[in-house]
């Protein structure tokens, strides 16, 4: 059994250790906000944060992450990333909307660290998460609004 | 205020009341099980049609018959049945029809298919859906005149409510449904003229923002069923290779594999979730029978196209003498374009869950051409369609890929299913972005040379292009769609040129090479509108004359072509000087019937390196639905293609293809996302499309702007950058 708090709810799962944290969420604890998109930690859909910092779930084994704190888009007490998807629905950012969790979460790292970011400081942070729709310009601007907001 | 009657029109309604609670009409039955169930759910409610019920609580459905990838049909479309209906947007939820051609048909393909395609959601809807709200309002309205003795001339309709004027008497939608129901639907209904309009033309909220901002969005691999199982599958290293042989123990005996079973797509392997199945498929070991398998390479391809391009063609066009007139020409131009295979990649890989029954099988799925999905299901389950249910989830991207014509992932999932059928449990079907990227249905590689002649004034007499690549329609259901050995899908946007040529000849050589190929979002203006736009720059060019005021005289008669050309350019301030460095360029193309104009400017470093830093696009649709969606639509087009241009290329050794993920097959990052301005056309035409028709111009548009830039020609796709270098 390996132990694990998300969105501050304690789990015991009991999976082989190598199981990836992205799978462990959707398909064991049935959190299916968080996305699989490539497997390799290339395109961002996956990711969650590990007490904190933005990581992508789904290269990262479950037993790496025991006893971790693991927020995903499902939070339902998370600041920034309450203040990002209020931002994200006031945009109109999602088109197939497969990729926005990812990107939501990144993004609430960035504004964890970096309360006011530049664009270069956003496309710097999601530069590691892809969107084949191409939101990218009303990421920036939701990002940038939701700054606004959590700076007010 | 115009009265609409047809037959087509009685013949929806008819088929659409007998789906009314509380309706018993004996001249029509019901088409299936499907339209059964939709008016099953809704016991207490108001179905005047196949298309909307209203609830007792004020709610209105509107039932989607198209996929929502994205795109916005679950916005713009029940947006036309509130406007008519006169309902608060926020009363309107939103809910995916079920497969039945003879309701959910699309129009634009003449009915017989349930799909979504050709950017014609929004125009196959557009009178269609209007009807459905306005049938329903005048039955609540003869609803409340019955119950109140009134005549319904005296009562009318506001947000939501009937209102009788004189007594000031009102009732929801809601209260009335009862009586509503018992109701014989109109044979014509008015529809609202444009001036009355609240609803059509507002950027009024997309449905689906709040839930995918919020990961409830439920996707096909979102979905939780009793004992649901997940299957991934080896496929052939080659296309067209077959198994040889299975050592399938040590995938076995993988903790939680449930079943290695053969398919004919290769070998599943069923498990208790994907970790389980993808350890199983690592263990799987197959061996291939290579022999009718596609050896071939891209780079032989291209070669065997170049050289293919220099002999005749079919014709796909003729008009005048091309041919007369080039060999008399004093002055010609030539030039040749190659694009190479694309891969669709949306960010959900295909996935496809499906649950068989020994008399029934229901399957979930972002599905694209529904009523084809489910008769190819049916054939595999050895079921009839109507014993097949297909639930439209949401795609996470489509791009064209789930528009298959041999329903590739749901005949996988099903045969699946069927194959492990002994394990009696829901199957969810996988593919990792490795199956996807080597998966195939690319957009096919093309070659294009085109020839011209340019007369004493400098305006193009003659045109000659000739179009190499494989057909996406041949062989499949659409293959009679093939005119004369035309298949328009690879000669769209050539074959109509819009420019004012007297002598204009377009060929085309559709190639067979056993590499599956599909529609990619715009098609073929994917490489017709780049060998277009970048060869008329050429010879503007030639002419010595502006590329923007040589493309606005030669579109003369064509006053929409015209209007976002101008548009465009106003707005991108044409003709003001960049410094060293930048350029501008400009391209302008229809395609599915909508116009769009894009200025694009990029700064090129002395490497060859450059950046396309803002986009000016200018999108004639006709009536602008939604303003927000046809934005996002346009920047989602221009991102879209820019990955094209940039980045996209599948390229096979051998018939193996080399690339397998994101990390060799690059989209568009967020920092390489220009600025971009969308400027629509003010219209009142009739709505047309809007998903694939902002991708056609930014390639060309670019790829002008490059030479304006560095006096160098990008003729190949995608750009390299060091043929830029100074």
């Amino acid at each position: 059994m390996i132990a694990l708090i998300v969105n501050g709810q304690k789990h015991e799962v009991d999976v082989p250790p190598d199981t990836p944290l992205l799978w462990v969420l959707r398909d064991t604890l049935g959190l299916t906000g968080t996305k699989y998109g490539c497997g390799m930690a290339v395109c961002g859909a996956c990711t969650v944060h590990v007490n904190g910092n933005a990581m992508r779930s789904c290269v990262l084994p479950i037993s790496a992450v025991a006893g971790s704190q693991i927020t995903t888009i499902e939070t339902a007490d998370h600041r920034i990333v309450r203040t990002l998807q209020q931002a994200w629905i006031e945009r109109e950012v999602s088109q197939c909307g497969y990729c926005q969790p990812g990107q939501i979460l990144s993004a609430a790292a960035l504004l964890a660290s970096n309360p006011r970011p530049t664009d270069a400081d956003i496309d710097a942070a999601l530069s590691g998460n892809l969107c084949r729709c191409a939101t990218y310009a009303r990421i920036r601007a939701a990002v940038h609004d939701a700054a606004k907001t959590l700076g007010a | 205020m115009h009265a609409i009657d047809n037959p087509g029109r009685r013949t929806f309604l008819k088929a659409g009341a007998a789906l009314g609670a509380g309706l018993t009409l004996g001249f029509y039955l019901p088409p299936g099980r499907a339209a059964q169930q939709a008016a099953a759910a809704t016991a207490t409610s108001f179905a005047p049609n196949a298309f909307l019920r209203i609830a007792p609580d004020n709610t209105v459905t509107v039932l989607v018959k198209h996929l929502e990838m994205g795109q916005g049909v679950y916005t713009g479309l029940p947006m036309l049945v509130a406007e008519e209906l006169e309902v608060p947007w926020e009363q309107v939820r939103v809910e995916s029809a079920p497969a039945d051609a003879k309701l959910y048909g699309n129009l634009s393909w003449g009915g017989t298919a349930q799909g979504t395609g050709g950017s014609t959601s929004l125009t196959n809807s557009w009178d269609q859906l209007r009807q459905a709200g306005a049938t329903a309002r005048e039955m609540l309205i003869a609803a409340a005149a019955a119950l109140w003795q009134v005549e319904p001339a005296a009562l009318k309709v506001e947000s939501g409510s009937v209102v009788h004027l004189q007594s000031q008497r009102r009732a929801t939608y809601g209260e009335l449904v009862a009586k509503a129901a018992e109701l014989t639907p109109p044979q014509s209904v008015k529809l609202k003229a444009p001036t009355e309009w609240k609803i059509i033309g507002k950027s009024l909220p997309r449905k689906d923002g709040q839930t995918k901002a919020t990961g409830q969005a439920q996707f096909a691999g979102d979905l939780k069923l009793p004992g649901l199982l997940t299957a991934l599958v080896i496929h052939p290293p080659l296309f067209g290779a077959k198994v040889k042989s299975i050592k399938a123990d040590t995938a076995r005996a993988v903790p939680g594999v449930k079943a290695v079973v053969q398919i004919p797509q290769g070998v599943a392997v069923v498990a208790r979730d994907f970790w389980a199945a993808k350890k199983g498929r690592d263990a799987l070991i197959v061996e291939w029978d290579e022999t009718d398998a596609a050896k071939v390479s891209s780079d032989a391809l291209r070669e065997q196209y170049l050289a293919l391009a220099k002999t005749v063609g079919k014709v796909a066009a003729d008009h005048g003498d091309a041919a007369q007139a080039l060999s008399k020409a004093a002055k010609t131009l030539e030039a040749t374009f190659t694009f190479p295979y694309l891969a669709h990649a949306p960010m959900e890989p295909l996935v496809c869950v499906v649950q068989l029954k020994d008399d029934a099988c229901e399957i979930w799925a972002g599905s694209q051409l529904q009523t084809l999905d489910q008769a190819i299901a049916a054939k595999i389950a050895g079921l009839q369609p109507e014993q097949v249910t297909i639930h439209t989830t949401l795609a996470g991207g489509s791009f064209g890929r789930h528009a298959n014509p041999t329903s590739d992932y749901i005949a996988e999932a099903v045969a699946t299913a069927k194959a492990a059928r002994e394990l009696n449990a829901p199957i969810r079907l996988m593919w990792t972005r490795e199956d996807d990227i080597k998966g195939g249905y690319y957009r096919p590689l093309f070659v294009h040379r085109i020839a011209a002649s340019l007369d004493a004034q400098g305006k193009p007499a003659a045109w000659l292009q000739r179009i190499v690549g494989q057909s996406i329609l041949a062989g499949t259901p659409f293959g009679e769609m093939i005119k004369d050995g035309i298949d328009f899908t690879s000669v769209e946007g050539a074959s109509n040129l819009s420019y004012a040529v007297s002598n204009l000849r377009v060929e085309l050589h559709s190639t067979q090479n056993g590499i599956p190929v599909l529609w990619w979002r715009s098609v073929g203006h994917t490489h017709t509108a780049f060998a277009v736009e970048v060869f008329i720059d050429e010879l503007a060019t030639a002419a010595g004359q502006d590329p923007y005021e040589y493309r606005r005289a030669l579109l003369a008669d064509h006053p929409r072509h015209r209007a976002v050309l101008e548009l465009a350019a106003e707005k991108a301030g044409w003709g003001t000087p960049l410094p060293k460095g930048r350029g501008r360029g400009i391209a302008v193309h229809e395609s599915f019937d909508s116009f769009v104009a894009e200025v694009a400017e990029v700064t090129v470093q002395p490497d060859g390196n450059f950046k396309v830093d803002r986009v000016v696009c200018a999108v004639d649709c006709g009536v602008a639905v939604n303003p927000n969606v046809i934005e996002a639509q346009m920047q989602g087009g221009i991102g879209f293609g820019l990955t094209a241009a940039l980045h996209g290329k599948i390229t096979l050794k051998d018939g193996r293809v080399e690339q397998s993920n994101y990390a060799d097959y690059p989209l568009l990052r967020i920092g390489e996302m220009p600025k971009i301005e969308v400027h629509i056309v003010p219209s009142e035409a009739h709505p047309t499309g809007v998903g694939e028709p902002g991708v056609p111009p930014i390639a060309p548009a670019v790829a002008n702007a490059l030479y304006a830039a560095t006096g160098k020609r990008v003729r190949d796709l995608p750009i390299d950058p060091t043929a830029l270098k100074a």
